[in-house]
């Protein structure tokens, strides 16, 4: 694996593993955004403000105040040699309720038109396979997940929604997402997912994190309600649907 | 009885937002810093009031700001050149930028119009707000910061914590200048996903800024920068003042509430220093680019860095007696001062 390194202004510069989507990039950018952590912890970079991993990148911002990017780039070299040869991060695993009917699943019937399948194949398919969190990003807690199967994979729409209702469970391309806030957005909306994924007042704001895996188990739109109304009193806990984490990973295979 | 001390929203004009330094350590999880667009701005107008220098303040587009004092008298500086007016229980009266002032309880100040950029910046003394995931800053889509994580609204009142109102006002001798220079870019990250005469079209030509301009980004309007591969990237992460171009080639500014991943190649990236006078352009206004390197961008807000500090030492306090602006400015002449209060201003001090 090789890797370039990029300038993004003055104040951060990524380091790109690749251009696609592919687990092993990831696994690389995990890796180099951990041994960075490491660091950080430390003392040990100073200036470094944060890093931002992404599907076949890491981007570092610092301060140009307090370091510069010769120095920057002579600590990161030999944690970006490494990570090349990264394992996959052991990540929890979920399964998420979402409701795929009616007014929650706007485009399922284009979406199934355009395929040439039925709704239920559409639901059927989405639900069936097992998605990948490769990253988190363009809103608060907005999980790019993936590899949808080959079947569902369609260009975004032609003419994105000025605006796409918080909770909503998209498909473009190869990935699936849940839009945690209501926003524009260019997917296939497919159906809603109940479940709050971003709080700022829990010590982990975002419900899933990069690496974790992710399920779909359709529930109907009463269901899908009473579960609103439950997470929204605080009956119900999101934690939940966490089927496992990654220490009892061997004992619980089997029930996703 | 004590009675608090608050300040009122009496309008919050085109948009306003109660702002800080900015969230950082959570664009992992798709939390875009926020913050003050112009962090000198901030700096100069925390200093102005005597707060700490990225401490919460109000960020405001295109004058029409009016705030109240209720319930006791309120210190604040506003930073930004603006056209403002106080008024008191005796009558309206104008009052130049880049100082401090105390309004009695009942006292208004009102932001008239903004005489250039588009932005000003106000420090409340005794403003406190708690902070959310480490800041105070507003972001609307998600509900974080501010006053209910919303922008703010007309009737709100911001509590304030005893601060000494009556302290001596201070004022800043030399204003900024206004620098229309090219906004100076740093090529890439993707740089190579265009055509090389798009960069050149890029900082060579004229841009617009359009009607979409606000605290996620810039659009800009000009000559159509080709992409040479796909319109659309695999996601990577944004940074404020990426540029990214989307597939009809006009180039986007992203700013401090932008989306922290994006699909669109990003030909070039703004420099930290030059982000603030870039976000005070108006919709209509041009502008031009200018390339750096990324070291050169270093040194540029190095640079930066020092003039800033620079303009905040001239900071003094005015006499206890308050009055006599145009003797404090014509002992220290200095183009700049008389040029920010503006002819317009007649001397009512």
């Amino acid at each position: 694996m090789s890797f370039r390194i990029l300038d993004a202004g003055d104040a951060a510069l990524t380091i790109e593993f690749g251009n696609v989507i592919d687990p092993a990039l990831l696994a690389a950018v995990n890796a180099l955004d951990a041994a960075i952590a490491r660091l950080l912890q430390a003392g040990e970079l100073p200036g470094v403000i944060e890093t931002m991993p992404t599907f076949r990148s890491l981007t570092v911002f610092f301060d140009p105040l307090a370091t510069d990017r010769d120095t920057l780039l002579a600590a990161l070299q030999p944690l970006v040699a490494a990570a090349e040869h990264g394992t996959p991060v052991n990540g929890r695993h979920w399964r998420l309720p979402v409701c795929y009917e009616g007014e929650a699943a706007p485009d399922l019937a284009e979406v199934a038109q355009t395929l040439g399948v039925d709704a239920a194949a559409v639901i059927a398919l989405h639900s069936g396979t097992e998605y990948l969190v490769y990253m988190l990003g363009f809103l608060p807690g907005f999980p790019f997940m993936g590899d949808l199967p080959e079947r569902l994979r369609l260009p975004r729409r032609s003419q994105p929604r000025v605006r796409v209702p918080a909770g909503s469970v998209a498909i473009a391309t190869g990935l699936t997402a849940i839009y945690p806030w209501e926003s524009p957005g260019g997917w296939h909306l497919l159906g809603r997912c109940p479940v709050p994924l971003f709080d700022a007042r829990r010590a982990a704001p975002s419900l899933l994190a990069a690496g974790d895996t992710v399920r779909f188990n359709p529930v109907s739109a009463e269901e899908c309600r009473a579960l609103e109304a439950g997470l929204r009193n605080g009956d119900i806990d999101p934690m939940q649907w966490l089927l496992a984490s990654p220490a009892a990973d061997s004992l619980t295979e089997d029930a996703a | 009885m004590t009675t608090r001390t608050e300040l009122e929203i009496v309008s919050p004009g085109a948009f306003a937002s109660i702002q800080d330094g900015g969230r950082h350590g959570h664009r992992r999880i798709g939390v875009p810093w926020a913050g003050v667009l112009d962090r000198r701005l901030m700096r100069i107008a925390n200093a102005l009031a005597g707060r700490a220098e990225d401490a919460p303040v109000i960020e405001c587009f295109d004058g029409g700001l009016q705030v109240a004092a209720r319930g006791g008298a309120v210190k604040l500086a506003v930073a930004g050149d603006a056209e403002l007016e106080i008024e008191g229980t005796d009558g309206r009266r104008q009052l130049p930028p880049w100082r401090s002032v105390t309004l009695a309880d009942g006292e208004a100040l009102r932001i008239r119009k903004m005489s250039g950029g588009r932005i000003a910046t106000v420090a409340i003394a005794g403003l406190a707000l708690p902070p959310v995931l480490g800041s105070a800053s507003t972001y609307a889509r998600a509900g974080l910061g501010g006053v209910d994580g919303r922008a703010l609204a007309a009737g709100l009142r911001l509590a304030l914590n005893d601060a000494d109102p009556w302290g001596s006002d201070r004022v800043l001798t030399e204003p900024p200048q206004t620098d229309a220079s090219p906004i100076r870019l740093v090529p890439g990250p993707q740089a190579d996903h265009f055509s090389a005469a798009a960069l050149d079209a890029l900082v060579g030509g004229d841009y617009r800024v359009t009607a979409e301009a606000d605290r996620m980004g810039i659009r800009l309007e000009g000559a159509r920068l080709e992409h040479t591969g796909a319109v659309e990237i695999v996601s990577d992460a944004t940074v404020p003042g990426s540029i990214q171009v989307p597939g009809a080639g006009q180039p986007i500014v992203l700013l401090a509430d932008a989306q922290t991943a994006g699909g669109y190649p990003k030909i070039a990236t703004v420099i930290t220093a030059d982000l603030g006078r870039l976000a005070a352009l108006r919709p209509g206004q041009r502008l031009r680019f200018a390339t750096v390197s990324a070291a050169e961008g270093a040194c540029i807000a190095r640079a930066a860095e020092a003039g800033t500090q620079a303009l905040i030492a001239t900071i003094r306090a005015l006499p206890a007696d308050g009055i006599d602006l145009i003797a404090l400015y014509t002992g220290n002449l200095v183009d700049g001062v008389v040029h920010a209060l503006g002819a317009e201003h007649r001397p009512l001090y």
